[in-house]
């Protein structure tokens, strides 16, 4: 799972600009599902017959990420926020243009005079280019750009950009690929701009009009801040998700996830989220109502270039979801 | 050009009826079929050419930002609420029109004379306005006006400079006057031309719109902000005044498919439609909840620059109207681009 999810995390897919991410990861479902394809907005829907009621799975592709807005004479490029982008985290990172740029987001103009109201609009990306022409050549206006942060591997634990949501889209694929039969009617749906807003599970919900829905996402852990005090901590299993700011999960979706790490001896810790909101949020308010609940994985630092999981929590999420595709929710 | 009609009169969200008569008289001959929702959004129905089983809609919604009667004061003058996002300094003074008689009054403050040092330095709250229309009092204001009575700014259309309009209400009529002047253009597509309502509270009509036509590719006409003006950092300025049809490629609600904005943009370009980009990524539009609704719907938003939007004296530029009609009418004729969805992701 872990090379997989290499690639996943080194692959770019800032919100609305999912193709590329879409495409692989229609490579590695096709041979392991009936159907693949895309909707009007992106997202891809692989679908598994079953006899049972109709389960969606939603992990989303998209990252946080930045859009070029402008230039400025000397060859700037000046950028908005794509999801929940922090200015303190942005300044002086990477950035990668989907077009291949390359380029550091830094102050425009003295970090002194900008710090105390540090904002997206006192920042441009440098991208070393000659002058507004030279800009313009390299990025293209309303182009898509995501934060650099380089995959790491260092015993138990992954350092990465983008492990929201890699890891989910990571642990939906080992799911569903490990999983030997399945009882209920599959939607795995790999959603499209989740940072934004929940869009893209939201219109996918109402074309699939599931019976009942799992999101995989990551969640915020509590285990090194003396301010955010959660239970969750890294390395303590998958979390099953209670609630966040988005949704409550429905106890069919809950007590079945935890029934199952019993029985099969998985490690697992209960996630109460105080903020924050995943794709079950939105689908669940869809279609007159679906029960809904989440897998999460704990991160650490997330939205920044060094968001950090625990690998045996991703297996655990793994192996949780295909415990669900094989034993089915009735 | 019906434009100069069509921001004359009042229809802040909620009572769109005014605007919804008028249109409906005109565009009836137009089309094969009306139907007016629950809401009061209009979708005026016309068959393609090409019996292609597609839908294009086309959309623009008709409500513009106002004011509503929310007490009236002992002494006969008229406390209010906004409607929609209005800048209370821009408020103070101007001349309004109130209920379904148009009655003239003025929205009155302290003159400066009177405000205190402190009250000088802030700007005013909505709160501490009221509508002066000449009742002396409680009593005769009642025979009048009523609490949930709706206020439009007046102000006259106007043509200024070269080819500058000057009136209230642009956002949207510019959106509506664009549609059904393209209502005969041709298009292989089926097509709804969805007028709604609400969108200035919340985008509040066009969902249902969305969720009955359940159309293959929606495009949503606007007014959009304009910052070409002292004070605003290059980088900071969403469309220019003058310089073409604005396409957004994301914004508060929305990040437009990248494939279709581009070929938009190009489309523009080889028909010598004047184009641009909105810079900004703020604001929203009818699309936002377009493009999420009935399983998710490919949208594209195409703008009139406007200054001093949400303002009773609102300025366009006819040249950039007139682009956006034209680059609409040719997304009509090679509206097929749209049809693969595989190929644009």
């Amino acid at each position: 799972m872990l090379t997989i999810l290499k690639t996943l995390c080194e692959t770019s897919a800032a919100p609305g600009n999912e193709g590329a991410i879409a495409k692989l990861i229609a490579e590695e479902v096709r041979p392991y599902v009936d159907e693949v394809y895309t909707d009007a907005l992106g997202n891809l829907i692989a679908h598994k017959k079953g006899t049972g009621k109709k389960l969606m799975f939603a992990a989303h592709m998209d990252e946080i990420g930045l859009v070029a807005t402008c230039y400025g004479e000397k060859g700037q490029v000046y950028v908005a926020a794509l999801g929940g982008v922090t200015p303190q985290t942005a300044l002086y990172q990477r950035v990668r243009f989907s077009g291949g740029a390359e380029g550091v987001l830094v102050p425009d103009g003295k970090l002194d005079d900008i710090a105390k109201n540090l904002s997206l609009q006192k920042m441009y990306v440098d991208l070393g280019a000659k002058n507004e022409e030279d800009a313009k050549a390299k990025v293209a206006l309303g182009e898509t750009g995501v934060f650099g942060g380089c995959f790491a591997l260092q015993g138990d634990c992954v350092i990465s950009k983008a492990l929201d949501n890699r890891s989910g889209c990571a642990a939906l694929i080992y799911g569903l690929q490990q999983a030997k039969r399945n009882v209920n009617d599959l939607y795995y749906v790999f959603t499209v701009s989740e940072e934004l807003g929940l869009r893209g599970a939201k219109a996918a919900a109402v074309s699939i009009a599931p019976d009942y829905a799992v999101a995989l996402d990551v969640t915020p852990t509590g285990d090194v801040s003396s301010t955010n005090k959660r239970a969750v901590s890294l390395g303590e299993g998958v979390a099953v998700k209670i609630m966040d700011r988005s949704f409550i999960a429905h106890p069919i979706i809950k007590d079945r996830m935890v029934e199952l790490c019993e029985k099969h001896s998985i490690p697992h810790q209960l996630e109460v989220l105080e903020m924050g909101g995943t794709d079950a949020g939105a689908i669940h308010l869809t279609c007159g109502g679906v029960p809904s609940g989440c897998i999460s994985i704990p991160v650490r630092y997330v939205h920044t270039p060094g968001e950090m999981i625990s690998a045996k929590d991703l297996q655990n999420a793994g192996e949780l979801a295909k415990l669900l595709i094989e034993e089915g929710i009735e | 050009m019906y434009l100069s009609e069509l921001t004359a009169l009042p229809g802040v969200s909620g009572n769109e009826n005014a605007v919804r008569a008028y249109i409906k008289k005109r565009m009836e001959p137009l089309c094969d079929r009306i139907e007016i929702d629950s809401m009061g959004n209009m979708m005026c129905f016309k068959k393609g050419t090409g019996n292609t089983g597609k839908t294009l809609m086309l959309c623009a919604h008709m409500d513009e930002v106002g004011l509503i009667v929310s007490r009236i004061t002992e002494e006969g003058f008229l406390k209010f609420k906004t409607v929609g996002g209005i800048d209370p300094r821009v408020l103070v003074s101007k001349r309004v029109l109130i209920g379904e008689e148009g009655l003239p009054g003025v929205i009155g403050r302290k003159a400066i004379h009177l405000l205190t040092p402190e009250e000088r330095k802030k700007a005013p709250k909505v709160k501490e306005l009221y509508v002066d229309f000449g009742a002396k009092n409680k009593k005769e204001a009642e025979k009048y006006v009523t609490v949930g009575d709706y206020i439009v700014f007046d102000s006259a259309y106007r043509e200024f400079g070269d080819s500058l309009v000057k009136t209230k209400a642009l956002d949207d009529r510019v959106g509506c006057g664009a549609l059904m002047e393209l209502a005969q253009e041709p298009c292989t597509w089926d097509i709804c031309f969805a007028f709604t309502v609400q969108e200035e509270t919340g985008l509040r009509g066009a969902r249902l719109c969305a969720r009955r036509v359940k159309p293959d590719l929606a495009v949503v006409l606007e007014g959009t902000t304009c910052s070409d003006i002292p004070g605003t950092n290059s980088n900071m300025v969403s469309t220019r005044l003058g310089g073409g049809a604005a396409i957004s490629f994301v914004d508060g609600t929305t990040s437009f498919n990248r494939q279709l904005v581009s070929w938009l943009y190009r489309l523009g370009e080889e028909n010598q439609i004047p184009v641009q980009y909105k810079q900004t990524a703020t604001g929203g539009n009818d699309a936002g909840i377009i493009h999420v609704s009935a399983g998710g719907i490919l949208v594209i938003s195409i703008s009139v620059p406007a200054r001093y939007i949400h303002s009773p004296s609102s300025v366009i530029s006819l040249q950039d109207y007139k682009a956006v009609k034209d680059l609409t009418k040719v997304l009509m004729q090679e509206v097929d681009y749209a049809d693969n969805i595989e190929n644009i992701m």
